[in-house]
């Protein structure tokens, strides 16, 4: 499956960027497409160089090789002044002895618009943040959430082509992380501003993104739609970073037939092509596992020993050995209704199914 | 769709990527060329002057180290050696651990009045050094009201150089170990008292380490301060000579500068000395509280804060009194004769004696060097930590930045007369003029007041000059309209710190005025050489007046803006 080449008119077109800071390589050549009016997302452990990467689109940093198209115009060399984006950091870096209003008007000020537009324009953008009123207060006077919807709105008051947001969230408690995603996405949805957006957190890249670039020591491992990140992961990285998964050692027997310890399973995609005796990495989600009753009907089912319940809110953590490959635990979500249910305590037996369809494999 | 895009390392002949300048940033770049021009012309030339000098004969011949053979062979000269160390060594010894417990009373006790006796602690900065001299001779000289008490010793020489030294060295230790005191984290102590741990043993473990770097930078600075002071040896020395004392002698005396130029280098090493440790302990210091400490409150045990109560009051009443004696002397006709009320000193001594020019050059140079050096120091800083690119440059603009700090106002005054004389130096315009002093005064006391502004900078957010380049803002609209406002008090703490010093300060002018600017300071000393002590004591009494004024208006602008912007600046708490 090769990367659909960019469309010719990709509003964002990175190639081949390439950055060191002394001996260290920061970037090794990476390169990729936004779409106008996508919200694109870069999701990697911390270090990986998101932030780096966002800091050469604004021209914060120069990438040592590679070029920036931006609507059609080359940005590789220019100058920030020169470009055309809004960004929000992470500490929102508003200037804290103007008030809200002066801080919003920032850049409108200086675009010599007349005082009434300037006005009108604040008012409209403070109304759309959710924060109509705030125009006299000054920054210190707000909480970390509004502050940060206002950084939002300064950024945006230009009305800029392209808007860049680093780690927005990461400085906000739990509840209003939670909230402000679903505000900030409706936000960018209703103006179709192309937003690039850097977080480590896998879940805020999910909910929120249109595409998730996944990125790990300065290298693209993955770029996709959050489905196809999460249930089809181009590599062992990006299945491990995102989500729970099981990763089971196997080998191929041939015709299609992987062995796990020693248990036989059949039908995983891929399979097929393996050459006997091939060791590969099957990976599966602890959602996708069945049991008992769903399991029956299945190819690939096994009886399992109940080893830990793990209790964690919405639903439970089963660890469970297989018989045939019992040094390889096997985690399953399950709710815990089906816990009760079932009466799982450690030392319990089940009937386990392992559907072909969800499993992954990698070498 | 769904493969990595990993594209290839771009290949090794492939040229890095040049970005287009902005003009923004070619102004920046040029300023701080500028700043980093500025500072090898007036710091790094004079000083490199006194090296070429130093192997030089009086006719310009070279004659390598024989001026230092000659220096050694010279057994007065050698004695200068041991005279100043022995002074500065004892200076230490008795300023720090006085500084200590005051800073400990004043962090660790209960006792009331804490803010006044701080601020009685803080006058000496405001006197120039030869105020305590002055005073001491009227205390304990000839005729002293306390001769007795030194049996028949006299203050002049060693006696009276050691107590003035560390009356005008006190304060700078005290804020020094204060601020080390004040970082020092509470919850060691909760955790020690927790734990029962006695109060003796919770000094030596908790306190005493934790003041340590503090202490040993304190030492350091009284030590190099002593060390290139040469006001006060000059007026209650005697026939005691010290370093900073020849090389007054070699150069307006003798008119030898070659030999000043060599006495000047000796005088160097000390301080440097100092100067590494102390900038070695600041960095410890710096990381040992970088982390949040929880302040450490005090809980109330009377007989330990009636105790610290005591001794503070005892030391602020000594302190007092050398002031008081120096002002008193202003005020009375002839001391010990005749006591009664009088300002002859100022109408006979100053104005009709034509001396109170000197005053107002004073004046004049301390407002021009605040001025000046404020916004050249602030804005070197800003550009230094807030623009992009020339990192080589700027490496080497910290550096030069750092080094005034180590380097005693008489060797950088010499440094300028050997660069500024020079008759084929175009810059010996400035010579002898008004600009000379200011410059010098700003290059003397640049390290303090930069490191101030840069402490300030780094507590801005890192990224208001990249949102403002976003929203296509130039720079210096920011620094106008965000940066200038946020740091305003910083900046008046650098403008009343050079304001004072300029007002005080003696050893890197005293060979640079002409008869047309000669400063108040200076003025003293010729006052004090003529045997004019009462007009000597009046104009000290000038500058302490001058610099009070000046600190009580920082004090009512800095609460007045405090008030005025409190809606978004949290209150600061020292
Ligand atoms: N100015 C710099 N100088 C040296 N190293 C840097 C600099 N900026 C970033 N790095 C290094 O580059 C790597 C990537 O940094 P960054 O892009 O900030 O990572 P993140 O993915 O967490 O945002 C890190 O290892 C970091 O230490
Ligand atoms: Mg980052």
């Amino acid at each position: 499956m090769p990367q659909a080449a960019a469309s010719k008119d990709s509003y964002l077109k990175l190639e081949s960027i390439r950055k060191t800071f002394g001996k260290f390589v920061a970037l090794k050549g990476v390169g990729l497409a936004v779409e106008r009016g996508e919200l694109v997302i870069f999701l990697g452990p911390s270090g990986c160089g998101k932030t780096t990467l966002l800091r050469i689109v604004a021209g914060l940093e120069t990438q040592d090789s590679g070029s920036i198209v931006q609507g059609g115009r080359d940005i590789s060399r220019l100058p920030a002044m020169q470009r055309d984006y809004g960004i929000v950091f992470q500490s929102y870096a508003l200037f804290p002895n103007l008030s809200i209003f002066d801080n919003v008007a920032y850049g409108l000020v200086n675009r010599r618009k007349g005082r009434d537009e300037i006005q009108r324009r604040v008012s409209e953008l403070l109304k759309l943040i959710g924060l109509p009123d705030a125009g006299r207060k000054y920054p210190g006077q707000l909480s970390g959430g509004q502050q940060q919807r206002i950084a939002l709105a300064r950024a945006l008051a230009t009305a800029p082509g392209l808007l860049l947001l680093d780690e927005p969230l990461s400085a906000l408690d739990a509840i209003e992380r939670v909230r402000l995603r679903g505000e900030i996405r409706a936000l960018q949805q209703r103006l179709g501003v192309t937003t690039v957006m850097v977080t480590h957190d896998q879940e805020e890249a999910l909910s929120m993104a249109d595409r998730v670039v996944v990125m790990n020591h300065g290298v693209i491992e993955q770029i996709g739609t959050p489905e196809q990140i999460y249930r089809e992961p181009a590599s062992a990285f990006v299945a491990d970073f995102v989500g729970k998964v099981n990763v089971l050692a196997a080998v191929a027997e041939g015709g299609g037939r992987l062995r796990v310890g020693r248990l036989l399973l059949e039908g995983a995609p891929g399979a097929g092509a393996l050459s006997t005796g091939a060791r590969v990495s099957l990976y599966l989600r602890p959602e996708d596992v069945m049991i008992n009753g769903a399991a029956a009907a299945m190819p690939n089912t096994a009886s399992a020993k109940v080893t830990k319940v793990e209790f964690l809110g919405a639903f439970c953590h089963v660890t469970v050995e297989l018989a045939g490959a019992e040094e390889q635990p096997l985690l399953i979500n399950m709710s815990r209704h089906a816990i009760d249910d079932m009466k799982l305590c450690p030392g319990a037996a089940l009937s386990v199914g392992l559907p072909p369809e969800c499993m992954r494999l990698l070498v | 769709m769904t493969t990595a895009t990993v594209e290839a390392l771009s290949p090794a002949t492939a040229t890095r990527i040049k970005p287009i300048a902005h003009w923004h940033d070619r102004l920046s770049q040029l300023l701080l060329l500028g700043m980093c021009l500025a500072l090898v012309v007036f710091l790094l030339a004079p000083l490199a002057m006194i090296l070429v000098k130093s192997v030089q004969d009086r006719d310009g011949a070279f004659v390598g180290l024989q001026q230092f053979r000659d220096y050694f062979d010279t057994p007065a000269l050698r004695q200068s050696i041991v005279h100043t160390l022995s002074i500065a060594g004892a200076v230490t010894a008795i300023t720090v651990p006085l500084a200590f417990s005051f800073a400990y009373a004043l962090t660790r006790s209960c006792m009331p009045f804490k803010s006044t006796l701080r601020l009685v602690a803080l006058t000496p900065i405001l006197a120039p050094s030869l105020l305590p001299a002055i005073s001491f001779i009227q205390w304990f000289g000839t005729q002293g009201v306390l001769k007795w008490t030194l049996g028949g010793a006299s203050v002049y020489g060693p006696t009276g150089i050691i107590i003035s030294s560390v009356y005008a060295a006190f304060p700078h230790a005290l804020m020094i170990v204060l601020t080390a005191l004040l970082l020092a984290d509470g919850r060691l102590y909760e955790a020690a008292e927790s734990l029962g741990t006695p109060t003796l043993r919770r000094f030596f473990t908790i306190t005493l380490p934790g003041a340590k770097y503090g202490l040993i930078s304190a030492a350091m600075v009284v030590f190099s301060y002593t060390v290139s002071e040469f006001g006060i040896p000059k007026v209650i020395g005697g026939n005691f000579n010290v370093l900073a004392l020849d090389i007054f002698k070699q150069v307006i005396g003798q008119q030898n500068f070659n030999k000043g130029a060599v006495v000047s280098l000796v005088l160097l090493v000390p301080v440097l000395v100092a100067f590494v440790i102390d900038s070695t302990m600041q960095g410890r210091l710096q990381a040992q509280f970088s982390s949040r400490a929880v302040p450490f409150a005090p809980k109330p045990k009377p007989a330990f804060d009636v105790a610290m109560l005591g001794f503070c009051v005892t030391v602020c009443t000594l302190l007092l009194a050398v002031l008081g004696m120096a002002i008193y002397t202003s005020f009375i006709k002839l001391w010990p004769y005749d006591k009664s009320f009088s300002m002859r000193h100022y109408t006979f001594g100053l104005v009709d004696g034509g001396v109170i020019s000197a005053f107002f050059n004073s004046l004049e140079m301390a407002f021009f060097t605040a001025l000046v050096g404020t916004v050249l120091i602030f804005g070197g800083a800003y550009l230094l930590e807030k623009t992009r690119g020339m990192s080589a440059l700027r490496a080497l603009i910290r550096l030069l930045a750092a080094i005034p700090m180590g380097v005693p106002g008489m060797v950088l005054g010499l440094g300028y007369i050997f660069f500024f004389n020079h008759p084929d130096n175009p810059l010996n315009v400035l010579y002898h003029g008004m600009a000379i002093l200011v410059i010098s005064t700003i290059i003397h006391y640049y390290t303090s007041s930069h490191l101030t502004a840069v402490t300030a900078l780094k507590a801005l957010d890192n990224e208001f000059e990249a949102v403002s380049a976003s929203l296509k803002v130039p720079f210096y609209k920011t620094f106008f309209r965000v940066t200038i406002p946020v740091c305003l008090p910083a900046i008046l703490d650098i403008g009343r710190y050079l304001f004072v010093n300029a007002m005080t300060t003696i050893s890197a002018v005293v060979f640079l005025y002409s008869p047309d600017t000669k400063l108040a300071s200076l003025a003293i000393l010729n006052l004090d050489d003529a045997g004019e002590i009462g007009a000597a004591a009046a104009m000290a009494t000038l500058i302490v007046a001058a610099s009070t004024t000046v600190c009580v208006i920082y004090a009512v602008v800095t609460r007045f803006l405090l008030v005025r912007t409190q809606a978004w600046r949290r209150p600061v708490t020292v």
